[in-house]
């Protein structure tokens, strides 16, 4: 065979295009999966939004607007718990991260790939919802709806943090689904963005602004002008809930680097 | 070190190389040095250490003493891994893709990959190419992870236990592609509990026991060291060790009327019994397996007492 002895590595670029696109095809390959985490905002927004769609409510924003932003919190960090998660759960389980560590593919080019691929999947499951509600009848001036994508998927970094604690949460990664619902569903519906704020009872209105996704939907209820609290303070207490989150990420990670790699 | 420092760098060096986990010493100071095109079995029981030493030589496992060498590089380092495949004991793959698919992304990962149609018919998967990797039989899984290994057309091959599971016509054609893929000039390491195995793919062998090298020679002096047979009957009545005086045997278990021995010439052993009219019931004489064979390697003692046990 030919001499190899001034074989260079694969670039780093390419690499992480390499193994993001590995990541979409494997979100590709498992149609319910997908169908569930595209789906599953837009049949809420069929039923909860479109009967009060031209309705207003706060400061003359419609009900579909305002459920469009609940619901496109909801689009974003569903991908990122679940997909996210639970896929990178499977890939401890499968002992698919022995054998990228084995190859010539850097660790952190291969969690790196599963965040972009993460993030890809929740702008399309986000865009998919937008272009729903507004074909529905939804209307924003274009700079609300650029904003609404933008606040949302900057929304996106805490719940990514979360999504990659669940996944790294336990030593087989079987735990992750149930972790998942345990811990994503309950917030979600304190939140207000499956309920209205002003429907949920007053204790967990109490609780409500200490939830990272209750921030998040600040920020998308910001976008379309329908929010009770500033975007200022919502974009502060989503970033740190991100530095929070983000450790908590890196210390399960870490813990299961050392186990598996020390 | 072996390697004068103007000569051609090693495949793998590894320097007095302990590893802990925990409280257990997994690897009990390994020196061994494998250069390229070298083809070489480690051979040991569950729980030698073999796993460890492919996962330190790989660096996948941080030594706790010692230092490792790849391709004269830090183990982590990029441009070593780059050079290197890799068929893990225990490892996956996002099993909802299929068979091409996944060597397609992991070809990609190499520099100066082989074509993805070329690492299917190399691994024998060209039929199954399309399908998913669910679908599979373990067989094939098998396979696919030797396609995985072999696809960035790597200069050395590390193998942990890569027959592990198969059925003897598998393992044939199996051992066949890896002796083709090693006649092409690159290093292979393969673990394996197997000494028939051994024998036909290395130049050398490397016996592990308990974490430590117990004998590095060619596969025909490792076989002269561990041959023979193991004996076991029923006799009535029970025998005692002293009816064994003489024999050309090793190893001797007596429990009640059963007895077990290992020896180099069960045919006279067995000649002496008969000649003592014993009732001699349920014989059995089977290859001595290789945890046995250990026996006889690594106890060292037991090495010796074999040789002047056995002298009629």
């Amino acid at each position: 065979m030919s001499v190899k002895a001034e074989l260079r590595p694969v670039a780093i670029p390419r690499l992480l295009v390499v193994q993001t696109k590995a990541v979409l095809l494997g979100y590709w390959r498992i149609p319910l999966f997908a169908i569930f985490t595209i789906g599953l905002p837009v049949m809420f927004f069929a039923f909860f939004g479109l009967p009060r769609l031209h309705q207003e409510i706060l400061h003359h924003v419609s009900v579909g607007a305002y459920i469009l932003a609940s619901l496109g919190a909801y689009a974003v960090s569903n991908v990122l718990v679940y997909n996210v998660g639970i896929g990178q759960a499977q890939t401890r389980a499968r002992k698919l991260d022995l054998l990228q560590r084995a190859s010539p593919l850097p660790s952190w080019i291969a969690i790196a790939a599963t965040m972009v691929g993460g993030l890809v999947l929740a702008t399309i499951s986000l865009v998919v919802l937008l272009v729903v509600g507004a074909a529905a009848g939804v209307s924003l001036p274009l700079t609300h709806w650029l904003l609404l994508v933008l606040a949302l998927l900057y929304g996106a970094i805490p719940m990514l943090g979360l999504g990659l604690t669940i996944g790294y949460l336990g030593s087989s990664g079987n735990l992750a689904p149930a972790l998942a619902s345990l811990i994503y569903l309950p917030m979600a519906f304190a939140s207000g963005i499956l309920i209205p704020l002003s429907q949920l009872p007053s204790v967990v209105r109490a609780i409500a602004p200490y939830l990272p996704l209750y921030q998040v939907g600040q920020l998308g209820w910001n976008a379309v002008g329908a929010a009770n609290e500033s975007v200022l303070a919502a974009a502060l207490w989503t970033a740190v809930w991100g530095v929070v989150l983000g450790a908590l990420a890196v210390y399960a990670y870490r813990s299961d680097q050392r186990r598996k790699f020390a | 070190m072996t390697t004068p420092a103007t000569g051609p760098v090693a495949a793998v060096e590894l320097l007095e190389v302990r590893k802990n986990y925990a409280r257990v010493q997994a690897v009990r100071g390994v020196s061994l040095t494998i250069e390229r095109g070298e083809v070489v079995a480690m051979l040991g029981p569950n729980g030698a250490g073999k796993t460890t030493v492919i996962s330190l030589m790989l660096g996948m496992r941080r030594p706790s003493a010692g230092h490792v060498r790849l391709f004269g590089l830090d183990p982590g380092d990029r441009a070593a891994r780059s050079r290197c495949g890799v068929m893990l004991q225990e490892s996956g793959v996002n099993d909802v893709l299929r068979v091409a698919e996944t060597v397609a992304i992991f070809r990609a990962y190499y520099p100066r990959p082989l074509p993805t149609g070329r690492v299917l018919e190399l691994a024998g998967l060209e039929e199954v190419a399309n399908r998913k990797i669910t679908a599979l039989s373990g067989g094939q899984r098998q396979r696919l992870y030797y396609a995985l290994a072999v696809c960035g057309d790597p200069e050395a091959l590390f193998l942990d236990e890569p027959t592990a599971g198969m059925d003897v016509e598998a393992r044939r054609s199996f051992l066949a592609g890896i002796r083709e893929y090693a006649s092409e000039g690159r290093t292979v390491v393969l673990s394996t509990h197997y000494l028939e195995e051994a024998d036909q793919l290395a130049d050398r062998v490397v016996v592990i026991d308990r974490g430590m090298i117990v004998a590095d020679d060619s596969p025909t002096a490792i076989k002269a060291r561990v041959a023979g047979r193991r004996v076991s009957f029923t006799v009535n009545p029970a025998p005692s060790a002293a009816d064994f005086e003489g024999l050309p045997i090793s190893g001797l278990e007596l429990r009640d009327q059963f007895v077990r021995f290992h020896s180099s010439n069960p045919e006279q052993a067995l000649a002496a019994a008969f000649r003592r009219g014993w009732d001699v019931q349920n014989l059995e004489v089977v290859g001595a397996d290789l945890e046995e064979a250990f026996v006889s390697l690594t106890t060292g003692r037991g090495a010796d007492l074999a040789q002047t046990d056995e002298r009629p």
